[in-house]
């Protein structure tokens, strides 16, 4: 593909009064226009970290990011904010709106987009997310996926080049996982949005193209789905690996590589 | 809690709900100095009238409203009975030591009472009728001339509206803590008053440390959303004003023409 969308390089990061031990140490990676791309990790391991410095929340101590080839310091980052946004953990601290269309608008209100524009980006934004039907609704009435439905709208109005999620999906219910993640790959697939999600769901990291596996800082490992969760063994995998593993270890016959769960069900049933 | 009527927003379809807010807001601010322009009898009725129609249009149950007076009905006998006892003039009826019950003093309290109890009655119309929001858009919209002096008054309702925006929040959260802290042992609501404040305290630190995370965690997401405070934002929400909000303070305006010359031909 062309030109990377975000380019890291070297980026280092320790939080203050905790001792020396650094939460990013010398990371780096890029990540091409209209890739989805998955960190994993666990906990400590500086995922979140990186999401941080990645919206310039955070200042790196050391190395660098550039977003669609500018650099990201602070007097480039508002303008860098207009073409990305970050979905947190908790739907409710990322609700500021009264109402699922004022939250929507957020965003745009900054830019101080005038009306007219702000109603057409909201109707659109909240179509692709499939909430039309609940513009007026405040945000007591909507459930938890709704709520990081009506977030992801609330940058998807911006017209955005990068969507991050800094896990997401976990305060939701199995089924709004489900149901936000076919959301989100039917986005990937219609816009050129370059997601990166930063996750314990194995699940949401298979819907990826490639997983970054972070570990005490570092990135570790960095290949397809299907290279991670055939090298990577002690890592969760999503459902269809763990079935070819459990079909293995009982002695049946199992696909000999990664499937997703659309090939392995039809290997199944061949 | 459940009781409290002041400051509740009751969802309808009424004529008055569909106002502007504006309108509204400067409805209630006149109508609290119309109000002392009635002062003799048809005045009394003609203001009494004129409340019962906006409650009438608000379409908001009769009952509503008592309770939104309520709260505020001891205070309102108080100083009815004051004017009672203490006023005299006209016919006196009884006499006993300093209190005195005369026409002038029963009349006195009967105006106190009425302009008290209609004052309540149509405030409690607006702000049961207006999204807390709206209200805010609308005072938002009235306060801009306190911009020249500095006052920073958008964000102040940005302050203030994330502040409701968050209130059944804090009420489910505490309602949690509060459960938590039962499942533990704790009992509320009984012993010495010193005892009931004691176990609040459980209540409250959990209460203020998520509220701050919360806080912190917002902040950061509006920073992100690219929120300044000092930037020139457009708004989402636009106020209308219609033909019925002009008709509304022309409605407001024959009241107080109709007070007055009440007064005159007295």
């Amino acid at each position: 593909m062309s030109e990377p969308m975000i380019e890291v390089r070297n980026l280092s990061y320790t939080y203050r009064g905790r001792g020396e031990k650094s939460a990013l140490s010398s990371v780096t990676f890029s990540v091409s226009r209209g890739e989805w791309l998955a960190v994993i990790g666990r906990n400590g391991a500086g995922k979140s970290t990186l999401a941080g410095l990645l919206v310039g929340l955070l200042k790196p101590q050391s190395g660098s990011i550039r977003i669609n080839g500018q650099m990201l310091d602070e007097t480039s980052e508002w303008a860098l904010r207009r073409h990305m946004g970050i979905v947190f953990q908790n739907p409710d601290n990322q609700f500021i709106g009264t109402t699922v269309e004022d939250d929507v608008a957020f965003g745009l209100e900054n830019e101080n987009m005038p009306v007219a524009q702000m109603k057409v980006r909201v109707a659109e934004a909240l179509k692709l997310v499939g909430l039309s039907g609940l513009r007026q609704a405040d945000p007591s009435r909507l459930s938890g996926g709704q709520k990081q439905r009506v977030a992801i709208a609330g940058i998807l109005a911006l017209r955005p080049d990068i969507l991050i999620l800094d896990e997401a999906f976990v305060m939701l219910d199995p089924k709004s996982r489900r149901d936000l993640l076919s959301t989100l790959r039917r986005l990937a697939e219609a816009t050129h949005l370059t997601i990166l999600s930063i996750t314990h769901d194995m699940d949401e990291a298979a819907a990826s193209n490639r997983i970054l596996v972070m570990q005490d800082g570092k990135i570790v490992n960095d290949g397809t789905p299907g290279q991670i969760f055939s090298t990577e063994k002690d890592l969760g995998a999503p459902f269809s690996e763990r079935l070819r593993r459990i079909l293995l270890a009982k002695g049946r016959r199992a696909p000999d590589q990664y499937m997703t769960e659309e090939e392995m069900v039809d290997w199944l049933w061949k | 809690m459940n009781k409290l009527i002041l400051g509740r927003y009751f969802p309808g379809n009424s004529l008055i709900h569909h106002l502007d807010p504006r309108a509204k807001l400067v409805a209630a601010i006149a109508f609290i100095l119309i109000a002392f322009l009635a002062g003799n009898v048809p005045g009394l009725v003609l203001l009494w009238l004129f409340t019962f129609l906006a409650m009438a249009l608000s379409g908001v149950g009769f009952r509503i409203y008592l309770r939104g007076v309520r709260p505020l009905i001891w205070l309102i006998l108080f100083t009815v009975l004051l004017q009672i006892l203490f006023i005299s003039g006209g016919r006196t009826y009884v006499e006993w030591g300093p209190f005195t019950v005369s026409s002038f003093g029963i009349e006195t309290a009967v105006f106190i009472f009425s302009r008290f109890v209609t004052i309540i009655f149509f405030t409690t119309v607006v702000t049961l009728t207006t999204r807390p929001v709206d209200l805010t858009d609308g005072l938002t919209f009235l306060m801009r001339p306190l911009r020249l002096f500095h006052v920073p008054v958008d964000e102040l309702s940005m302050m203030v509206s994330i502040a409701l925006r968050f209130i059944p929040n804090l009420l489910d959260e505490t309602q949690k803590i509060m459960d938590a802290q039962r499942a533990r042992g704790a009992v509320f609501g009984e012993g010495s008053l010193f005892h009931q404040m004691k176990v609040l305290v459980p209540i409250f630190l959990p209460l203020f440390a998520s509220s701050l995370n919360r806080g912190e965690e917002l902040a950061n997401v509006m920073d992100v959303r690219g929120y300044r405070a000092e930037a020139r934002r457009s708004s989402f929400r636009q106020l209308h004003w219609r033909g019925r909000d002009t008709i509304s303070m022309l409605a407001l305006l024959a009241l107080a023409a109709g007070l007055a010359a009440l007064n005159l031909l007295a």
